[in-house]
């Protein structure tokens, strides 16, 4: 362990907050292993960690939700026991969770008022909340309803409500998950603000760049302890990922030449509308992927990518047959056994309960999707051998670790369930692969053998469809790179060509818009 | 100290075994309480109830056949509650496939017709009780009712049906204005298998629905599509399975073992059509489904579990005055602990020392 001192002086003798020793156990599952934090006013502090180091769970102790189950928190050098958040919010301890608590139907101004403590009248808290989100260069208007609203905009608002409390100390969970580069920087202006008007914030991310740019001091966490906290200015991207991860992170290759065949996935103007009324109106989508190649699709969640998965996959059937088109057959009106016939292949978001049953056997859910091609069925029974053999492949190819031969899909590690699954689908030699957020909340070990996975299947001629909002994954694999922005998507550029500036003007809708405008003048 | 209740990483194999057992335990724990409460010796009540009927040759008998239509209903019971449909009204599709299976055999009275009689009289029972099913279910995937509600009203339009019937056109012209029809010809009898003796066909065919459940379930793809649709309804969708369809086929096969459970014991152990067939075999049969964990041979060791308490609560009833009515009560007693112990499948007590310590003096 090291610690560095970090490069500004403090303006004040002792931390705004510190953990003591924290400790949260559940079970005989150590989340948090004697980690001691100090975080001091005027103070933008990151909290780096992979994906179940630890960081959701200390965060929690510090915002009341979790109980530690030793050591403890100091609060201006004093003790304190938290037994709720409201409790951190009395002390001045403001929090932007990841995933926003927002009512879709009701209006910006209500959802504020819903969590807010205070006492002061609708009207005045209204008027309050304009003249906050104005003064921070947040703009919001109190009577829009909240399912019109952006992600950026939905952010927004969790944010002014932290700050309507007047904050000490505001905790944000990777902000910038959801946002395009350019909103990034707008909320790093807002939070620079914050931290020249004297309070502390703590950063959690595992962006690396951006936490070089912003912020004063991290805290790395690995496995539930603190591995070190240092400048990060002084760092580099790659030891901070060193000091992440443990280990070097292996580069992925992409094979060093591709042929480019045939069409084996296009799209030929899909119109899709939404099946709940909140979802997202696909229009106009169109693209064409051969064999060879890697398209990625990139947007900031929420812009249609879960609906174009689902009219891909055969999830959802679109009306003309036509408008799909897997190996040269019109598949749009086709379930999604059929189109694994056709030899398509699909790895959706969601781990648990979409690509996988928690509950069942590995085994079974080899059977899941391997069901409809295949020996795993003969006459309508369950070839159980076949399926077992089908587990043990992608377990040898690519080192999926579990503590038996076939456990429970829940049993298993993110990464490794999800190297499992993307396992299961390449196994079936796919002509096309349309995958979505194969990375997501997977370690860095994990995700480098997604990613090489998914460039060899290419290098073996399929053609392979990516969804991610990471834009580093896209540019490091895609041969080409388009945008969804409100269920529209954009014309692919090659990968060479998109810059992260390009790409966040076309998440942002900016030159989609413009095109519309242009086209709107000329009629 | 606190005690807190804890996620498994996995299902346990040994709880989901023992869960059964720990619900009887407490089970027959409480009903020691009850009995002690309603001022009869306990030990000799529960003797009475679950070790006298087991002593002799008559009683065994009159368990299998009280078994067999539990077995044979908790089965497709147990298909329906696996893919998430929920099916209350089993009790309604027995009594369905009873009246219709009668109609066969109420028209052929003596008309001397032969031995196609009985077998029509199962296909139609069975039949019957399988539309029967499918109304609810239709109502369900069509238009989104709720098939607890629908299924469970169903039950008693059926019910006021058969009382029409053996009270009006079936009625026994020789029957002293009992409201029963005439007793079956033989042709539309279910046979004995021992001589003079009360165990019958039924009793072999409820053996065959088991095993059938299990090769279904366990080995065959359609088995597996009915377990991912109710333990992962997304999951499913993505494999391809379609949740719809699963509904309307776990209900048909429910309603179709359910009707010819009731044609059985109408052409069996009553020999004719009267109100008050079946003391309630559609209910008991959802716990008998439940206490065998959803699982053919559990269901078979269930069901005569339960068929065992019908017979011990008749001899309490017989030779200690403890009322029918608490035999009811054992069976939801019952019910209520299996479902308790599940959690423990998934979930696990720990005792915890302490409240959480906070931090003292400098670090």
């Amino acid at each position: 362990m090291r610690d560095t001192t970090s490069a500004a002086p403090h303006t004040s003798a002792t931390p705004l907050l510190q953990t003591v020793g924290l400790t949260k156990r559940y079970g005989s599952f150590l989340a948090n292993d004697k980690i001691d934090l100090d975080v001091w006013p005027q103070q933008i502090h990151a909290l780096l960690g992979e994906n179940g180091a630890g960081k959701s769970t200390l965060v929690k102790a510090i915002y009341g939700l979790v109980q530690p189950s030793d050591g403890g928190l100091r609060w201006e050098g004093q003790t304190m026991v938290l037994s709720g958040p409201s409790q951190a919010r009395a002390r001045g301890i403001g929090m932007v969770f990841q995933h926003f608590s927002l009512f879709e139907n009701l209006t910006v101004a209500e959802n504020v008022a819903l969590g807010l403590d205070g006492k002061e009248s609708f009207k005045e808290m209204s008027a309050r909340l304009q003249q906050v989100s104005r003064s921070y260069g947040l703009p919001l208007d109190p009577k829009r309803e909240v399912w019109q609203l952006s992600v950026g905009e939905r952010q927004r608002i969790e944010i002014v409500r932290a700050l309507m409390q007047n904050p000490k100390f505001l905790i944000l969970d990777e902000p910038t998950a959801v946002l395009t580069p350019q909103e990034a920087d707008q909320l790093f202006v807002v939070l620079e603000r914050l931290k020249s008007e004297g309070r502390a914030i703590l950063y959690i991310s595992h962006k690396l760049e951006e936490v070089r740019r912003l912020c004063d001091t991290a805290t790395i966490l690995r496995g539930g302890k603190k591995v070190s906290t240092c400048n990060p200015k002084a760092e580099t991207a790659a030891s901070l990922a060193r000091m992440m991860v443990g280990t070097e992170i292996k580069q992925v290759k992409p094979a060093a030449s591709r042929e480019i065949t045939v069409p084996r996935l296009v799209i030929n103007d899909l119109n899709l509308e939404p099946e709940d009324p909140h979802g997202v109106h696909l229009r106009d989508i169109s693209m064409e992927l051969r064999g060879g190649e890697i398209l990625g699709i990139a947007g900031v969640a929420g812009n249609g990518q879960d609906e174009l998965f689902a009219a891909l996959s055969g999830e959802r059937l679109a009306r003309d047959p036509g408008t799909i088109v897997i190996e040269g057959i019109a598949a749009g009106h086709l379930s999604i056994s059929r189109r694994r016939k056709l030899g398509a292949a699909f790895v959706p978001e969601e781990r648990l309960g979409h690509g996988t049953a928690p509950r069942m056997r590995l085994s079974e859910n080899a059977l899941l999707t391997g069901h409809a091609a295949g020996n795993m069925v003969q006459h309508g029974f369950v070839n159980t051998a076949a399926t077992l053999n089908a587990v043990d492949r992608a377990t040898e190819t690519f080192d999926v670790r579990k503590a038996k031969r076939d456990p429970e899909a829940a049993s298993l590690s993110g990464g490794n369930l999800q190297k499992f699954i993307v396992g299961r689908e390449i196994l079936r030699n796919p002509a096309v692969l349309v995958v979505s957020q194969p990375t997501w909340g997977v370690d860095a070990g994990a995700a480098a053998v997604i990613r090489q996975a998914l460039l060899d299947l290419a290098a073996a001629g399929a053609a392979v469809l990516v969804t991610s909002q990471d834009l580093d994954e896209l540019i490091e694999i895609s041969d080409r790179i388009a945008v969804m922005f409100h269920g529209r998507l954009s014309a692919s550029l090659p990968t060479a060509e998109a810059s992260r500036e390009k790409l966040g003007l076309l998440m942002g809708g900016s030159s989609l818009e413009t095109k519309e405008q242009a086209h709107a003048a000329d009629t | 100290m606190q005690l807190i209740l804890e996620k498994r990483a996995e299902r346990s194999k040994t709880v989901a075994l023992a869960s059964p057992l720990i619900a009887i335990g407490l089970t027959i724990v409480t009903m020691t309480i009850l009995f002690m409460v309603l001022g009869k010796n306990p030990i000799s009540a529960l003797y009475v109830y679950f070790i006298v009927p087991l002593a002799d040759g008559y009683s065994l008998q009159e368990i299998a056949v009280k078994a067999t239509p539990l077995v044979m209903i908790a089965i497709g019971l147990s298909l329906c509650y696996l893919a998430n449909a929920w099916n209350i009204g089993a009790e309604g599709q027995f009594l369905m496939g009873a009246v219709a299976g009668s109609w066969i055999a109420v028209k052929t009275q003596g008309t001397g017709a032969g031995h196609w009689v009985l077998p029509a009289m199962l296909l139609l029972g069975a039949l019957a009780g399988a539309l029967y099913a499918l109304i609810p279910a239709i109502c369900k995937v069509r238009f989104g009712a709720s098939e607890i509600l629908t299924s469970l009203m169903l039950v008693y339009v059926v019910d006021l049906l058969l009382d029409y019937l053996v009270r009006g056109p079936w009625r026994d012209p020789q029957g002293f204005n009992f409201p029963t029809t005439a007793e079956f010809d033989p042709v539309a009898t279910v046979p004995t298998l021992i001589e003079g003796g009360r165990l019958h066909l039924g009793s072999i065919l409820a053996l065959v629905v088991v095993a059938a459940g299990a090769v279904l379930l366990g080995k065959t793809i359609k088995g597996f599509e009915i377990r991912v649709v109710g333990a992962a309804p997304r999951a499913a969708r993505f494999g391809g399975f379609n949740a719809n369809q699963l509904i309307l086929l776990t209900f048909a096969i429910s309603g179709a073992l359910s009707g010819l459970a009731g044609i059985i014991e109408v052409a069996g152990p009553v020999g004719h059509l009267q109100p008050g067939i079946s003391p309630g075999y559609g209910f008991t049969a959802i716990i008998v489904a439940f206490l065998g964990r959803l699982n053919p041979i559990g269901i078979l060791i269930a069901g005569l579990f339960l068929a065992l308490t019908f017979i011990g609560g008749e001899q309490a009833q017989i030779t200690m005055k403890i009322p029918l009515d608490v035999t009811k009560v054992f069976q939801g007693i019952l019910l209520f602990y299996v479902l308790a112990c599940d959690s423990l499948i998934l979930y696990r007590f720990r005792i915890v020392s302490s409240s959480p310590q906070v931090a003292r003096g400098a670090h």
